[in-house]
């Protein structure tokens, strides 16, 4: 084998390197043609996105002009504008508001959630098989279906016009979702740990405090990223709950000023659309790295 | 003082799965108690109940004065190194070996005297603040060991703590644990260990005592010579000793000057030794047993088993022959030299080594040549 190497003749090695490069010019094309593609079709779903920036900065005149979207003479009117809003209160007002609601949420959301979820992958209980459909039930129940009932649970406890009723079934692991995402990567991670702790003198808790907590991470801020955007985005709920304008969200503030206004400006909407985009993004792009490998990883590693 | 005793030990999976069968142990202080066995065979079950990661469905662990079925594993004065290390892959390895110390409330001080001693008698002290994933397996294996060791438990318990090492460090390691062990023993210090392994290697080079076990039961509970020597059946005398110990059906008989035993159309005329050894009354079907290096080349004229060679593997100063005598398989380990004379056109003669030889009861499979 070796042999005929060391004597192949000059003619084979050219026909070989001519067959290389061709084999390397049709890579490259074909490279091109696909990023090509890509580009154009990430183009396509990203042009209303990059219209709704670029429109931000245009006169209400101007949006309606033309379907391009660099705006000709940029103006921050609808920021200033917007920002004021129609009612007695500045949009700093309404994400104050939103970050009220937040917060609690994702932070009761991610404790309660690994807690539960703890529970259910390392510890054998009468009762968990039931409990456990229960919480699974829970997640292909149709919201809709619980809003009346849970409307009028919480008008009985007087939580009505609060935030209360918006985060407090997230603070009782209320998200089947999240309890399911956790439990499936809790199962991913060897117990062999948890037994180690618990021989050096580890409570349960202590264990999962201790050690599990810093294995779950990348789980936990996936959990927390997507309480973040799904509450952010959340427009039925403040909707039927909170009803004095003082204590609106972004959601229901930026549904007010179309609501409000005779002719809308849609320049101030469209602007402060895009101030409400921000939080998310830039809590997705801090925490990209750690919400993808929580994502994938719950699946994968072994 | 710190002896372990595991009275009628039951473990009962889902209500119906029995894996334990009621088990007595005692373990001596000091002692290095190897549990041995095929897998399934619940030795890592038992030792999980020690532990404390396992609830005991029935009997009772006594370690020291103190029945500890019921204490939380911190609680029980145990230490365990796991198979695969179980280091915590977020802490460094000075956090992995101070966390118990650091649970149980330990002042710092102590804590740090006692990290440095450990990285010291184990030669980690390089290693002190590099996370686990930054180890090899030896090394992290090394710093499981530090964190039992750190802890100064009365009961070491280790499950398959080697199995995931090359055969090379394996065999360090082996040294190391067992030095380890006599050192804390010279020292005074509590040293009682129960080792767990499928590998018989280790178990016949690390054992003061081997319990070998089979289906959720004790076979027999002896060191390692006597095990070798005199094994209780026909589990543990084909469990114990490389190659296997050859286990053949035959048929016994009383012959003119004592024992025969036959196989198919060969039979061979055994003397007193035998004869003393046996269970009055035994005869007919029986479990005939000899280990392979228990067979000699027969002197000529003497009265032999002709075998014919099906297979030779040379291993370079001996021979592994598989042989068949009368339908019989049998594997023989011979001197190279030996086995060039004697191989006549593919086949040998040679006999058992008489004292060697055992008969065990074809049914329960209990030896009954050890009188």
């Amino acid at each position: 084998m070796s042999d005929s190497i060391i004597h192949s003749d000059d003619k084979a090695i050219e026909e070989a390197e001519r067959y290389l490069a061709a084999q390397k010019r049709r890579e490259n094309i074909s490279l091109a043609i696909r990023y090509t593609i890509l580009t154009i079709v990430g183009l396509i779903m990203l042009y209303p996105l990059i219209w709704l920036v670029g429109a931000s900065f245009m006169t209400n005149e101007e949006i309606f002009g033309g379907v391009g979207f660099m705006p000709t003479n940029p103006v921050m009117d609808g920021y200033a504008e917007g920002w004021q809003t129609s009612t007695p209160y500045t949009f700093g007002r309404f994400f104050w508001n939103t970050f009220l609601i937040i917060a609690p949420k994702t932070i009761c959301t991610v404790i309660s959630c690994t807690v539960v979820a703890y529970g259910f992958a390392r510890f054998d209980f009468p009762g968990k098989k039931i409990l456990f459909a229960a919480v699974i039930g829970t997640l292909l129940l149709p919201n809709v279906v619980t809003r009346i009932p849970q409307y009028m649970l919480f008008n009985e406890l007087g939580w009505l016009d609060s935030y209360l009723p918006l985060w407090v079934p997230s603070a009782f692991a209320g998200d089947a979702f999240f309890v399911f995402l956790l439990l499936q990567f809790l199962r991913s991670i060897p117990r062999d740990m948890e037994e180690a702790a618990r021989v050096d003198g580890a409570t349960s808790f202590q264990a999962l405090i201790y050690v599990v907590v810093p294995m779950l991470v990348p789980a936990m801020i996936s959990v927390g990223l997507f309480q973040f955007m799904w509450t952010m985005d959340d427009f039925l709920g403040p909707l039927i709950y909170i009803s004095s304008v003082e204590k609106f969200p972004v959601s229901l503030a930026l549904k007010l000023s179309i609501d409000t206004a005779e002719s809308f400006e849609w320049n101030r909407i469209l602007a402060m659309s895009v101030l409400t985009l921000l939080p998310s993004l830039l809590v997705f792009f801090m925490s990209q790295k750690y919400f993808v490998e929580g994502i994938s990883a719950g699946g994968v590693k072994g | 003082m710190a002896q372990l005793t595991i009275r009628n030990l039951e473990k009962v999976y889902s209500g119906t799965v029995k894996a334990l069968h009621g088990i007595n142990l005692d373990v001596k202080d000091g002692e290095f108690m190897v549990l041995v066995g095929p897998s399934g065979c619940a030795k890592s079950t038992t030792l999980r109940m020690i532990a404390g990661l396992e609830t005991v469905s029935g009997g009772h662990i006594t370690i020291g004065e103190r029945v500890v079925n019921n204490l939380p594993p911190g609680d029980r004065g145990i230490a365990m190194v796991f198979q695969n290390y179980a280091l915590y892959p977020h802490m460094k390895v000075r956090k992995n070996l101070s966390f118990g110390l650091k649970l149980a409330g330990e002042n710092k001080e102590e804590i740090a005297k006692r990290v440095a001693e450990v990285a010291e008698v184990l030669e980690i002290e390089p290693l002190l603040d590099r996370l686990p994933k930054q180890l090899s397996g030896g090394q992290a294996q090394r710093v499981a060991l530090g964190r039992a060791l750190i802890k100064k438990p009365e009961v070491f318990l280790f499950d398959e703590p080697l199995s995931n090492l090359d055969a090379k460090l394996r065999a360090s390691m082996r040294v190391r644990i067992t030095d380890l062990h006599r050192r804390l023993k010279e020292q005074g210090q509590s040293s009682t260990v129960v080792y767990v392994t499928h590998d018989q290697v280790e178990a016949m080079t690390m054992g003061d005592r081997i319990c070998v076990m089979k289906d959720g039961r004790i076979m027999q509970v002896d060191d390692p010579e006597t095990l070798y020597a005199r094994p209780a059946n026909a589990f543990v005398a084909g469990f114990i000793g490389m190659p296997e110990m050859n286990l053949v059906n035959a048929t016994l008989s009383q012959g003119e000057s004592g024992p025969v035993v036959t196989f198919g159309d060969q039979s061979i005329q055994f003397g007193d030794n035998l004869a003393g050894r046996l269970e009055a009354g035994t005869a007919g079907d029986v479990t005939f047993g000899v280990r392979p290096q228990h067979f000699r080349l027969a002197e000529a004229g003497e009265h032999a088993l002709v075998a014919k060679v099906s297979k030779a593997d040379f291993l370079g100063h001996e021979v592994d022959v598989h042989i068949s005598i009368g339908g019989q398989r049998f594997t023989i380990v011979l001197p190279v030299e030996d086995f060039r004379k004697a191989n006549v056109d593919g086949a040998i003669r040679i006999r058992p080594e008489e004292e060697r030889v055992f008969i065990f009861d074809r049914t329960s499979g209990l030896n009954v040549s050890l009188a």
